[in-house]
């Protein structure tokens, strides 16, 4: 706890024990209350808790040092927060469709989420067809990826690629752009599943190299990204999956930011200037139903971030300093129990994370609990963002907290919390060794048993799940749409055309060169892969090749 | 050997590595007694066959976050295959309801939705056992 602050106010202290007083009698023995990373929090803030003559070294304004209000002069009444959905279901070309359906709805940032298959990097022919494009769109080429961005155009839009190395979604991208005589410098949005420590920590759904090799594919990535394709984002680093997992707010902040130092150390061990890349570093976070407690926790990433770039690379260009973030509603905080009331949960998470700053977000859809979002309930998520934005208004002043006695107080503590996560993991030798040892893994695990505990004991209320429970339960369920499997079979007919048409002798001759440039430390395995897209290789088959040069990352379990 | 613990199998089998559940789940079950034999994720359904009949296993809990439960009746037909009719599965997860109805057509013991609460857990999957274990007698 931080020193009370010392005070000229007249009456203050004898007010406040009066206070004190009144309250103790009508609260009798009051059992503590702390928020989900341990902060214990007091029933009032006051003054006390908070020092104005800090402001200027810990509030400062925004788009400058020390970025705690906001890492743009403007923030959101400069430029709203990007409507980042997440979509991707069944073929192609059930993409392209809702991705103009979502475009029309207001989206002006769009993603991709792959099939499970893709993220495993398979084809779709090497998968049981049972599981194809029930959780995401089935993409394996270039040909599959035109098909997506059909009468799109790819220049005009931020694209978020839901894709874990070897980023060959991405390289289909760059593919289809060439195609269409795009210059790749007006190609933008961010790689947003590049931070594969978290993969091996808390997600194990992506394929991933041996670390060794991961780390080698990430480097390159960033490093070709910085030199051809200047304003796409190479990397996001995710606290995302590890809050999801469990970890507590600090917990996954303190993770993220250790992470990004230890990616950041790779780029410079690679030679590479960190003037240039550390601007294009983003960051993903989880939005927990911990309402004030998530804000804090943004306001204080963006201030740790902005210190750490200057005392640890002796940066000081605000475009390195700021912490752009995209933010997702909790999916694990939404029940399966009377289901529309999730449309309250996402309301809630989105509100703190558009109050904490962010840049972009994802709000998810009430049915997400039941299965992959149906179109209504998908717009309902986007028209909850339009209506904080422009019915209340969320977006027209800046750090509309800032100078709370709580939230100044709750940023300080939620500071310390994630800076001690900070030094455990440097301690342990930075993230990559605190990742292969287990540490990361022991810590979140632990995590999550204790705040299911606290579920279990009803400590923490889950509306219609420990309290308040219907057992007519009359939620709406949504209908379950799947994609149809004669569709399936004619996407797995397009892939077996696809392969049988190509130019088969320049495809193995970029797949032997991918190999290859796995083989030679000097070579960029990423330039190798969108290479070997551009040639007509398909995703399972690039994935392949750096499976057999750099070997596989099986899941690290520490049970 | 009908008084030892339970002996349970918590695995993830497909495409899906969403593993919290399934880590919960399996200290839950190991806290109250039993033998659990947990596996990473994407598992294939030949492996965890063998491993339920190598383990001796009563009960087989899968874990299913992102449809890879549509791939638990041939997991079934599979241990039937294997002489293993008796081992009871249950699933944890999100299984919309009409899938439900078709896990349970498919011989399913049991479907945990997510905010199924311990002692149900728990309590289940020993009945299942005790009845693998008459079955199997």
């Amino acid at each position: 706890m931080s020193q009370p602050v010392q005070l000229p106010l007249p009456g203050f202290d004898q007010a406040r024990a009066q206070w004190r007083e009144r309250y103790r009698q009508q609260m009798g023995n009051e059992a503590p209350i702390s928020n989900r990373s341990g902060v214990p929090l007091q029933a009032l803030y006051t003054p006390q808790d908070f020092d104005d003559e800090r402001y200027m070294q810990d509030l400062g304004f925004p788009g400058e040092a020390p970025m705690t209000r906001g890492i743009y002069p403007s923030m959101h009444r400069g430029r709203a927060w990007s409507q980042r959905q997440l979509i991707g279901l069944g073929t192609p070309q059930d993409y392209n469709a809702r991705l103009k359906s979502i475009l029309a709805s207001g989206a002006n940032a769009v993603s991709l989420i792959p099939c499970n298959s893709v993220y495993r990097g398979f084809d779709a022919d090497e998968v049981d067809a049972l599981l194809l494009g029930t959780c995401g769109a089935v993409v394996n080429t270039i040909d599959d990826m035109d098909t997506c961005f059909r009468d799109v155009d790819i220049g005009a839009l931020s694209t978020a690629m839901n894709d874990p190395l070897p980023f060959t979604l991405f390289a289909f991208v760059l593919a289809v752009a060439r195609r269409r005589g795009i210059d790749w410098k007006q190609v933008t949005g961010t790689s947003n599943q590049s931070d594969y420590l978290s993969h091996f920590v808390a997600n194990h759904m992506f394929f991933r190299l041996a670390l060794p090799g991961s780390r080698r594919v990430q480097v390159d990535h960033i490093r070709f990204c910085n030199e051809q394709v200047p304003n796409w984002n190479p990397l996001s680093v995710v606290g995302q999956h590890m809050q999801q997992a469990g970890a507590t707010p600090a917990e996954a902040m303190g993770f993220t930011l250790a992470s990004a130092l230890q990616y950041a150390h790779d780029c410079i061990a690679a030679g590479m200037d960190p003037r240039a890349f550390l601007p294009r570093f983003t960051f993903f976070f989880d939005i927990s139903m911990s309402f004030f407690e998530e804000i804090a926790k943004f306001r204080a990433g963006r201030r740790i971030w902005a210190r750490l770039v200057r005392e640890r690379f002796g940066i000081d260009d605000v475009r390195a300093l700021r912490f752009k973030f995209h933010a997702q509603t909790s999916g694990v905080d939404l029940t399966r129990q009377q289901p529309l009331n999730n449309i309250a949960r996402v309301t809630a998470q989105a509100m703190a994370g558009i109050l904490g700053g962010l840049q972009s977000l994802h709000t998810d859809a009430y049915d997400e609990v039941l299965s992959v979002p149906t179109e209504a309930a998908a717009r309902i998520a986007v028209n909850t963002q339009n209506i904080l934005r422009e019915e209340a208004g969320l977006g027209e002043v800046i750090d509309p907290l800032g100078g709370s006695y709580y939230m100044e107080s709750l940023t300080n503590e939620m500071e310390q919390r994630i800076e001690a996560v900070i030094h455990t993991v440097d301690r342990a030798g930075g993230m990559y060794q605190a990742v292969s040892g287990g540490l990361v893994q022991r810590m979140i695990g632990h995590s999550a048993l204790a705040f299911q505990q606290r579920v279990e004991d009803g400590e923490q209320v889950i509306v219609g799940l420990n309290k308040y429970r219907r057992d007519d339960d009359p939620g709406e369920r949504a209908p379950l749409r799947r994609p149809d499997p004669a569709i399936m079979e004619r996407q797995l007919e397009t892939l077996a055309r696809f392969k049988r048409e190509r130019d088969q002798g320049r495809v193995a001759s970029a797949l032997d060169a991918l190999a290859a440039a796995a083989d030679h430390p000097r070579a960029n395995t990423f330039e190798a892969v969108v290479n070997a897209a551009i040639a007509g290789a398909t995703h399972g088959e690039i994935c392949a090749c750096l499976r057999a040069q750099l070997g596989f990352g099986d899941p690290l379990v520490f049970a | 050997m009908s008084d030892s613990p339970p002996r349970v199998l918590i695995t993830k089998i497909g495409l899906d590595g969403h593993d919290r559940g399934s880590r919960i789940v399996a200290a839950y079950l190991r806290d109250a007694g039993m033998e659990v034999i947990y596996t990473s994720p994407w598992q294939q359904i030949p492996a965890v066959v063998n491993l339920a009949l190598q383990e001796d296993v009563d009960v087989v809990g899968v874990s299913s976050l992102a449809t890879d439960h549509l791939l638990v009746p041939k997991l079934m037909a599979a241990l039937r295959e294997a002489g293993l009719a008796h081992v009871r599965v249950v699933v944890g997860g999100i299984v919309p309801d009409e899938d439900e109805r078709a896990l349970e057509t498919a011989g399913v013991a049991r479907v945990f939705h997510p905010g199924a609460a311990r002692d149900d857990i728990v309590e289940t999957v020993a009945s299942l056992a005790r009845e693998a274990r008459t079955a199997a007698a």
